[in-house]
């Protein structure tokens, strides 16, 4: 049903990263779909990384070690941003297209009232991305 | 602890040297939810740069009066006491900038040998600009021209054997044509080489130890090679702290005269009452589309709004040459251009000179004003100028927008002193300072439109200093981290607002305020000594 499921994933947060990963795993395992996690970087140096390149050895890093503990194929996508914090939407849609995903599955916090402001990132990919968009909840 | 969370530095993209260090950025930060918003911190630098500025502005209102004499007596003592140290280092770093530029040093690539450009030139050319002196330009473009030349054309007055006239130099005495080539040839020094030299050198140090180097984004990183671990420390704390008080202070006195300015122009040109409740509405509105472009960050907000307005000035600059007198302003910009290097030894000479009013009263002023905003522009110039050459950067930071002065003031200053000289036009000559501009437009066609577009391109440079000062501001404050998140700078753009509203309706605590922000001229001035050492041997070790 799906080939290619994208996790957008902040390696600074990974214990927030919560389900989504486990969820992404499992549909990728059963529907035999490829993993790919994608991860947004400015080309400052930053607390993960002091260079782009480091955060994709990094990235990879981690993809690998996520697809040998659920024995599936994933991949890591690095995306440079010029200013993350407020690309990152923009730069999660066009991941999309440059995975080549057919679904995205993504961590998203509980509404609040600054939703009203500042729509979530999930609400954002979820009402633009053109693929379905699976949004899990804490 | 998996391999994931090693904190390692390997090289940037193609060789570069970069310094091995301990240190992990944000390692000193504090992170964590105020209700619904996440916040992440330098700890100190973040507090006590936050208090410092609400302690200062609190001496301001309390004790006015005291306040007031003891940022003019520090001012004063700055300028005048310090004008040889302005002008000598200010020479020191366009020799050095222009050293670099023809050394086999200037091929050193920011962000690695392989590294490309992060913007095409258009992009990086117009935020270089809006960060630099968009705002200026509008004020001064016809103002300066017209006061050196005025000063100029009214020729020495001593008493005591002191100079008492503010004119440049040995001055002009009731000659027109030599006080017009004088008077352009001082503005276009104020506005050329040194202060772009003062940003490129800034900028440089900061983009070179940043990218190259791996340390974090923030003015104590271009002292790693002198201090080394000690800039993790106090040390470099008091730099930041200092660098973001200059910052803060220096928009938010800039953006409380700007609305008075602007206010001026509005009732000149609409007749909207001049009143401080106006003033505060300008601000708040300024701030207002200000937050807008800061949510849409770097490349949706300050780009984009830079972009603009740069097209906006070269259309005005391009109606004011056709609809002036076009041939006498191209061959007048070749004869300023000329003007310029024929006097620039004597302008720049830092001992023994006789102008002393002129030195000390504009030239040991600019060089300290354009000093105290080095960290803010040149962070912001760091930020957006990954890829480039060294070469081709300080070809792009000094040389050019240093051409683009000597331009605008060529059509702006050259229109209105031919105003004056040729058709006895005084109303320009005769305004105030920030109805200067305007009153030049009054002579020309379509009044009504290019004024207009005069107060558009004024408002959004404002916006577009106050959104980069933001971001600037939250960079330091966050330990050099790019990614802290969105509300700190909402915070920080509300917070110089409030601050610029605050000492606006104070009694003279902007003007007060203001001469202490360039009094912190002087001690980046010796940082900025410093940094042109750190970037020799930066740039010694990124060859080597």
């Amino acid at each position: 049903m799906y080939t290619r499921i994208m996790v957008p994933v902040d390696l600074a947060h990974k214990d927030k990263l919560g389900k989504s990963l486990d969820v992404a795993a499992k549909l990728a395992a059963s529907f035999e779909a490829e993993l790919v996690l994608v991860g947004v970087t400015s080309a400052l140096p930053g607390s993960l990384a002091h260079t782009p390149d480091e955060y994709r050895e990094k990235l990879d890093a981690f993809a690998a070690e996520q697809g040998a503990a659920h024995g599936i194929t994933a991949r890591a996508l690095a995306k440079i941003g010029h200013d993350v914090v407020t690309d990152l939407d923009r730069s999660l849609l066009a991941a999309i297209d440059e995975a080549g995903a057919d679904l995205v599955v993504m961590q998203s916090h509980v509404p609040n009232i600054t939703d009203y402001v500042w729509p979530s990132h999930g609400g954002h990919l979820a009402s633009h991305a053109k693929v379905s968009v699976m949004i899990v909840r804490n | 602890m998996s391999d994931m969370d090693e904190q390692g530095i390997p090289a940037p993209e193609g060789a570069s040297d970069i310094i091995n260090t301990d240190y992990e950025i944000g390692q000193d930060n504090i992170d964590g939810q105020v209700g619904p918003f996440g916040f992440d911190i330098h700890n100190p630098v973040f507090l006590v740069s936050g208090l410092a500025v609400v302690a200062f502005v609190f001496y301001t209102l309390a004790l006015p009066e005291q306040a007031g004499s003891a940022f003019t007596w520090l001012f004063g003592a700055v300028t005048k006491g310090f004008d040889w140290f302005f002008l000598g280092a200010a020479n020191i770093f366009v020799l050095f900038c222009l050293f670099l530029i023809v050394s086999p040093l200037g091929s050193v690539r920011l962000g690695g040998a392989e590294a490309t450009p992060d913007y095409t030139y258009i992009g990086w050319f117009a935020m270089l600009f809006a960060a630099g002196m968009g705002i200026g330009l509008m004020f001064y473009g016809v103002s300066e021209p017209m006061s050196h030349f005025s000063s100029s054309f009214g020729g020495i007055a001593s008493e005591g054997g002191a100079r008492t006239d503010w004119a440049p130099l040995g001055a002009a005495e009731g000659d027109e044509a030599a006080a017009t080539r004088l008077g352009m040839a001082a503005t276009i020094f104020h506005w050329g080489l040194h202060p772009w030299a003062i940003y490129a050198v800034v900028a440089l140090a900061l983009a070179l130890f940043s990218y190259n180097k791996g340390l974090p984004l923030t003015i104590r990183s271009a002292f790693y090679p002198i201090l080394g671990e000690r800039v993790w420390g106090w040390w470099g704390h008091c730099i930041d702290i200092l660098a973001v008080f200059a910052t803060l202070f220096g928009l938010a006195t800039s953006l409380g005269f700007g609305a008075t300015q602007a206010n001026a122009g509005l009732s000149e040109l609409f007749g909207v009452p001049v009143n401080d409740t106006v003033e505060v509405l300008l601000i708040t509105g300024i701030t207002a589309i200000a937050l807008v472009s800061v949510l849409r960050g770097l490349d949706g907000g300050v780009k984009i709004l830079s972009e603009i307005n740069m097209g906006l000035a070269f259309l005005l600059l391009l109606f004011v040459l056709i609809a002036g007198p076009t041939v006498a302003i191209l061959t007048g910009f070749g004869d300023y251009l000329l003007a310029y290097v024929e006097y620039l030894p004597a302008l720049s000479n830092p001992v023994g000179r006789e102008d002393v009013n002129f030195m000390q009263g504009w030239t040991s002023f600019y060089w300290a004003w354009w000093i105290s905003w080095s960290p803010f522009v040149g962070m912001f110039i760091a930020r957006v100028s990954r890829g480039r050459s060294v070469r081709e950067f300080l070809i792009c930071v000094l040389l050019i927008p240093s051409l683009v002065c000597v331009l605008w003031m060529s059509v702006f200053g050259g229109v209105a002193i031919q105003q004056v000289v040729q058709d006895g036009y005084t109303a320009a000559q005769d305004a105030e300072l920030p109805i200067q501009l305007f009153k030049m437009l009054d002579a020309l066609p379509l009044t009504g439109i290019t004024s207009l577009i005069g107060i558009v391109l004024v408002i959004v440079f404002f916006v577009t200093s106050s959104d980069s000062g933001s971001l600037v501001i939250d960079t330091i404050t966050a330990g050099g981290k790019v990614d802290a998140p969105v509300p700190q700078r909402v915070f920080w753009c509300i917070f110089e607002g409030a601050v610029a509203i605050v000492l606006l309706l104070s009694a003279g605590g902007l003007a007060s305020l203001q001469s202490m922000v360039i009094s912190t001229g002087l001690p980046f001035t010796v940082v900025l000594l410093l940094m042109c050492f750190a970037i020799w041997r930066g740039l010694r070790a990124e060859r080597s």
